[in-house]
């Protein structure tokens, strides 16, 4: 019904690989490949029409190419039923696909020094982010962590991609042991960055978040929140947010974001309400009209 | 649909569509008999805290606690919106108590191009020390009705959204339809618990939820039928699960004279135009001439066919 808003569609298998420590799935759609812009999402179906598997599960898109008129892969690892069912899908099968969603990871006009930090699978998105970097000219650095080497992904390509990449495991079994976070410090230093962007669990970017603060950076993160659409309406991804008019939000990570400006994102207050909250008991202050209605209707 | 005229049966159902916006990226939402919006209140709300959903076999549990911009939002944004994309209204609303349903039905009843107003009755009754809803109890709902009745005027149509889980429903009806509903709506989602076996901590905050999708059909379908049959002149609009276009069928057969489309709208943003499609296929299969033809078809008596 858009030209470049989500579209719906019943695409082929081209082929189901390993990649690492993950399963990535590549479809032929074109629709979203033509679409698509770094930091978008993608929601697929599982279980076939009459599921009792309801919902979509969203995946962060891993790659974009031409082929076949345009394909998308996206990455997953295998945790209960719907990621079950998608890793038994082979070349040629049907997946209903809806995509691309979500706020894209705006790119600097200038060509400047980006640092990208991915933890786990959460580096997947980062990987079309750098190349859309490159082609602007911009310096790429990676920073990517995992619980242990296998689930480090894609390596070589960040070697490839980028001037430099650094590794973290929690284990130790590959690069250094510790935290994406804890050479992220060292990293924007030496690189002379000059904005950073991420991908990950919650601490993690609040933690990225932390370091570009300090380093006076702006940071792009992309939260990885589950949802039940993924199109905007069923407002169960809900996060606090932070407005340019300073008024804190709960808005919705599939359409809103899932890529928010990592200052605006109210870590320590995801999972809650926070008081102050619009449309929370305290957002009006704690004087004035409001707070007499709320008494009301409370 | 009790004074509400729709161009064919299939709504979408309180919030499983927002105002429509979202899903007019995938359909053309003036396609569909109505829109119904989600539930609004005059204040912005926040909702409940995160996890607020959680996936069942055949449905899900979920509790966004009215999260919503407020009434001016919904007149000046949203209502114009869908208006000018030709798209019909079904305006819903909760109170956090009788009061504000009724300054709800007064501030829409000025307001241009709504169809209907729906009353979500499975709002908290802040009366109940136990945490009943305005649906819980019959007088109360009644209540709520009459005031929304009254404030809303002659001319724009109510109709009371029912609570499948109550003793009974046809109780609720009779106090509704009593207290001047124009027509049904049912049913809302089923009140019910997952409990997060890793964390052993219920799946979503505060503990329940409202389960839908297709695991409440039947009790929808049961609700229906029996509200149908003690209320034959009462509209419906059934809801509660509805899949595909044979969905639609089966709630119209039971008594239903429109059919809402809820939870499948998460799962498949194309649902609505492609419910109706089945549905008008479905139709014409069987041989009816028009949709009222099917209504309450499961009611009549002697050979099938």
């Amino acid at each position: 019904m858009s030209d470049n808003g989500p579209v719906q569609i019943r695409c082929p298998v081209l082929n189901v690989r390993r990649v690492d420590a993950y399963i990535g799935i590549t479809v032929v759609a074109p629709g979203i490949a033509e679409r698509f812009r770094a930091g978008q999402f993608v929601s697929v179906g599982v279980g076939g029409d009459h599921s009792s598997t309801l919902l979509r599960r969203p995946f962060a898109v891993h790659d974009v190419k031409a082929d076949y008129g345009g394909t998308v892969e996206f990455l997953f690892s295998v945790e209960g039923t719907g990621t079950a069912w998608l890793a038994e899908r082979r070349a040629r099968d049907l997946l209903d696909v809806v995509g691309p969603l979500g706020r894209p990871f705006p790119l600097p006009r200038d060509p400047v020094n980006c640092v990208l930090v991915g933890g786990g699978s959460g580096a997947a998105p980062l990987f079309p982010l750098a190349q859309s970097l490159r082609r602007r000219g911009c310096r790429v650095d990676f920073v990517i962590g995992a619980a242990s080497a296998d689930g480090v992904l894609n390596a070589i390509t960040a070697r490839r991609l980028a001037e430099t990449a650094s590794f973290t495991t929690d284990d130790g079994s590959f690069g250094t042991r510790g935290r994406a976070t804890d050479v992220l410090e060292r990293v924007v230093g030496e690189c002379r960055s000059d904005a950073v962007y991420a991908c990950g669990p919650m601490p993690m970017l609040r933690a990225v978040t932390a370091v570009a603060d300090r380093h006076g950076l702006p940071a792009q993160v992309s939260v990885e929140e589950t949802m039940a659409c993924g199109t905007g309406i069923c407002m169960t991804c809900v996060i606090p947010v932070v407005g340019g008019d300073g008024i804190t939000r709960m808005v919705r990570s599939c359409v809103d974001g899932p890529v928010f400006r990592g200052e605006q994102v109210r870590f320590d207050d995801v999972g809650s309400i926070p008081f102050d909250a619009l449309g929370a008991p305290g957002w009006k202050g704690a004087a004035g009209r409001g707070v007499e209605q709320d008494r009301d209707i409370a | 649909m009790g004074g509400l005229e729709l161009p064919n049966p299939v709504v979408t159902a309180a919030g499983c569509a927002g105002a429509g916006r979202e899903l007019a990226q995938f359909f053309d939402i003036a396609s569909l008999g109505a829109v119904t919006t989600k539930s609004v209140m005059l204040e912005p709300h926040a909702g409940r805290p995160a996890p607020r959903m959680a996936e069942t076999p055949s449905g899900m549990l979920s509790t966004t606690g009215m999260q919503g911009p407020g009434l001016d939002v919904l007149l000046q944004r949203d209502l114009p919106w869908l208006l000018s994309r030709g798209g019909r209204a079904i305006v819903s609303l909760a109170g956090a108590g009788v009061a504000e349903f009724g300054e709800l039905a007064r501030r829409l009843a000025e307001a241009e191009g709504i169809g209907a107003i729906e009353v979500n009755l499975s709002c908290p009754d802040p009366e109940s020390a136990t945490g009943r809803t305005f649906a819980d109890d019959p007088a109360r709902a009644e209540e709520v009705v009459a005031t929304v009745r009254s404030r809303a005027g002659s001319q724009l149509p109510v109709l009371a959204k029912l609570a499948g889980d109550v003793p009974d429903i046809v109780e609720l009806a009779t106090a509704c339809t009593e207290a001047g509903a124009d027509g049904l709506s049912m049913i809302n989602t089923v009140r019910g618990m997952a409990v997060d076996t890793r964390t052993l901590r219920p799946a979503v905050a505060g503990g329940m939820g409202g389960l839908s999708g297709p695991a409440v059909r039947p009790i929808a379908v049961g609700c229906v039928h029996r509200v149908h049959e003690a209320l034959p002149e009462v509209p419906i609009i059934g809801m509660g699960g509805v899949r595909t276009g044979e969905d639609v069928l089966e709630f119209m057969a039971a008594g239903a004279s429109a059919v809402g489309v809820g939870t499948v709208n998460f799962s498949d943003p194309s649902a609505g135009a492609r419910v109706l499609r089945e549905f008008t296929e479905a139709l014409e299969e069987r041989g009816f001439a028009r949709a009222a033809d099917l209504v309450g078809a499961a009611h009549r008596t002697g050979p099938r066919g």
